[in-house]
C-alpha cells in the first residue's frame, strides 16, 4: 500500500536533538546523534538490533537520560525538566512498546481508560466509555473491550497498545518495533494503521524499525542508526541509493529473506 | 633455577578484590534500599490518593490470607498448650496454662507467625508481580502514560501489608487463644469466661501496644522488600524468580532480627 498524502509542517519542529550521546559501561550507542521531526512527519529510524534505536526513543519519552547533548521535545528541554512537567509532556508523548507492554491483570478495557482516567480525574463514568469506545473503533478492536490481553492474538495486543497510547490523544508518538514478531498480513494491518493514526490524529510519530516493508510504507523520511550515527536520510530510495555495503548488506538481507 | 610461585600471591589479591567488591555493592544495595524507603514516605502521602486501589490490595493481603492464618493459628494455639501442659503439672500449676498461653501468644507468637506466613503467601507475590511487570515493560508503560507507577504499584503495596498485617495479627491471637481454649476446656472444664479472664490477667497495656507496632514494623518490611525486589527486578523469567525468592528470604530474615529488636526495646520499658 503506498504512503498517503500527509500534511507535514516543516516550518514547526516537535522534536529536536543534537549531539545526543548514550553508552552503557563501555558500549557507546549513540555516538552524536542529530535529528529534527516536524509537525505532522511519520520519521522511520531504520538499524540493525543493537544500535540503540529502542534507546533513542526512551531517551525521547524520558524512559532513560542522555549522556551528553540537547533533547528538545514540543519545545522543552529534556534535561531541565522537574517530576511535574515531565509527567505534563508524557501525556503528550505517547509510547507504544516492542512487546505491546499491556497490563495483563486489566481487561482490555482497563488497559485503555487507566491513563485516562489518571490523567483526567474530572471525566464522567459515560465520558470515559465513549472515548474508549471510540479509540478502540479507530483500531477495529471494539468487540474485544471485555477480554482479557492473554486471550488477544499478538497483532490485536499491538493495536490495543497504540488504542492505549492514542487514548490520551498525543501529539507524537513513538512505535517500537510496531512489526516485530507479527505475520506479514497483521504486518501490513499494523502499517495501516501507523498511516491512519497519522490522518486521524494529526500526530507526528517516530517509528523504530528494522523492517523494510514497514518503512517504506509509513514513513515520511527515513533516516539509519549505523555506529551510534545517524549516517544515511531521505526517502525509502534515497537511504538506499549507495554504494555504502553497510546500507546494501541491511536492504539485502530484508528483500532476500 | 627456583620459578617464584606467583599464583601464591594472586589468589588473597582476588580474594580481597572479591570481598571489597561485594562490600561495595551492599553498601550500594543499602543505599539504595534507603533512597526506596525514603521515596516511600514522600510520596505515600500526597494526592491523588487511590483509595479504590487499596481497599482491592487490602482485600488480597487480608482476606485472601485469613484461611491460612486461621488454621495456624489454631493449630499454633492448640499445640502450644498442649506441649506446654506436662511441664507445668509437673508443679501441679496447669491453672496458669491460660496465662502462659495468653502471654506468648500477644508477645511473640501472633505477630511472628502472622509476618512468617504473609512474608511467604504475599511477599513472594509482590515481588513476582511487580518483576514481571518490570521486565515485561509494564511499569514503564504506565511512567510514559504520565502515571507515577511508585506511587500506584509500590506505596499502595507497602500501605496495604502495614495496614492488613495488624489486623491479621490481632485475628491470628485470637484464634490461637480459641486453639488453647478448646484444649484447656478437654482437659480441666475450664469454662469459657474463666478462661478468657484468665487469658487477659497476666496482658498489660504495653503488650498490646508492643503486638501492634510489632506487627505495623513486620508488614512494612514485608511490603517494602516484597516491592523492592520486584520493582527493580532485571534479567528476564529468571529475575522475576529470584525477586520473588528473595523477598520471602529477605523479609523473614529481617522479621526475626526487627523481633528481637523490638523485644529488647520493649523489655527497657516492662
Amino acid at each position: 500500500m503506498a504512503k498517503p498524502n500527509t500534511n507535514i509542517d516543516y516550518q514547526q519542529t516537535v522534536i529536536s536533538i543534537r549531539d545526543l550521546k548514550k553508552s552503557f559501561d563501555t558500549n557507546h550507542v549513540l555516538r552524536g546523534v542529530d535529528l529534527d521531526l516536524y509537525q505532522g512527519e511519520n520519521l522511520v529510524v531504520l538499524g540493525r538490533s543493537g544500535t540503540g534505536k529502542s534507546v533513542l526513543i526512551k531517551i525521547i519519552s524520558g524512559l532513560l537520560t542522555a549522556d551528553s547533548g540537547e533533547v528538545m521535545v514540543l519545545g522543552k528541554n529534556m534535561n531541565n525538566l522537574d517530576r511535574h512537567d515531565l509527567r505534563e509532556l508524557r501525556i503528550k508523548v505517547g509510547f507504544s512498546f516492542q512487546n505491546s507492554a499491556l497490563y495483563d491483570s486489566m481487561t482490555v478495557r482497563k488497559n485503555i481508560e487507566f491513563p485516562l482516567v489518571r490523567n483526567s480525574p474530572k471525566l464522567t463514568r459515560g465520558e470515559i466509555d465513549k472515548q474508549v469506545a471510540e479509540v478502540l473503533d479507530n483500531v477495529g478492536l471494539l468487540q474485544t473491550i471485555n477480554q482479557m490481553p492473554s486471550e488477544l492474538s499478538g497483532g490485536q495486543r499491538k493495536r490495543i497498545g497504540i488504542a492505549r497510547t492514542l487514548i490520551l490523544k498525543p501529539d507524537i508518538v513513538l512505535y517500537d518495533e510496531p512489526t516485530a514478531g507479527l505475520d506479514p498480513i497483521t504486518c501490513i494491518e499494523i502499517n495501516e494503521l501507523i498511516n491512519e493514526v497519522q490522518q486521524l490524529y494529526h500526530a507526528s510519530a517516530i517509528i523504530i524499525t528494522h523492517d523494510l516493508t514497514c518503512a517504506k510504507t509509513t514513513g515520511d523520511r527515513i533516516v539509519m542508526l549505523l555506529d551510534g550515527k545517524f549516517e544515511r536520510q531521505g526517502s525509502f530510495e534515497e537511504v538506499f541509493d549507495t554504494n555504502d555495503e553497510r546500507v546494501k548488506a541491511f536492504y539485502d538481507y530484508n528483500f532476500t529473506q | 633455577m627456583d620459578i617464584p610461585d606467583s599464583t601464591a600471591e594472586e589468589v588473597p589479591v582476588k580474594e580481597r578484590h572479591k570481598l571489597l567488591k561485594s562490600l561495595s555493592q551492599a553498601f550500594v544495595d543499602l543505599y539504595n534500599v534507603v533512597r526506596f524507603i525514603l521515596r516511600f514516605f514522600k510520596e505515600a502521602f500526597i494526592p491523588p490518593y487511590e483509595g479504590k486501589e487499596l481497599l482491592r490490595q487490602c482485600y488480597e493481603v487480608g482476606v485472601r490470607s485469613l484461611a491460612l492464618i486461621t488454621l495456624t493459628g489454631f493449630i499454633v494455639g492448640l499445640i502450644f498448650t498442649k506441649q506446654s501442659r506436662p511441664s507445668l503439672s509437673e508443679f501441679g500449676a496447669t491453672s496458669w496454662l491460660p496465662s502462659l498461653v495468653s502471654i506468648a501468644i500477644m508477645r511473640a507468637l501472633a505477630p511472628l507467625v502472622t509476618a512468617l506466613i504473609t512474608a511467604g503467601r504475599v511477599g513472594s507475590s509482590i515481588g513476582a508481580e511487580l518483576g514481571s511487570m518490570r521486565v515485561t515493560e509494564q511499569i514503564d508503560a504506565m511512567e510514559v502514560s504520565g502515571t507515577n507507577p511508585f506511587k500506584y504499584l509500590v506505596c499502595i503495596r507497602v500501605l496495604a501489608t502495614t495496614i492488613t498485617v495488624p489486623i491479621l495479627s490481632t485475628y491470628a491471637a485470637f484464634v490461637a487463644i480459641m486453639g488453647g481454649f478448646l484444649n484447656v476446656h478437654q482437659n480441666e472444664g475450664t469454662s469459657y469466661s474463666t478462661f478468657i479472664t484468665q487469658v487477659f490477667e497476666p496482658l498489660t497495656f504495653l503488650d498490646f501496644e508492643a503486638s501492634l507496632i510489632k506487627s505495623i514494623v513486620f508488614g512494612f518490611t514485608i511490603g517494602i522488600v516484597g516491592s523492592y525486589k520486584g520493582y527493580n527486578s532485571s534479567r528476564g523469567t529468571e529475575g522475576v524468580g529470584k525477586a520473588a525468592n528473595s523477598a520471602v528470604v529477605t523479609a523473614m530474615f529481617l522479621v526475626f532480627i526487627e523481633e528481637i529488636v523490638i523485644v529488647q526495646i520493649v523489655g527497657w520499658f516492662r
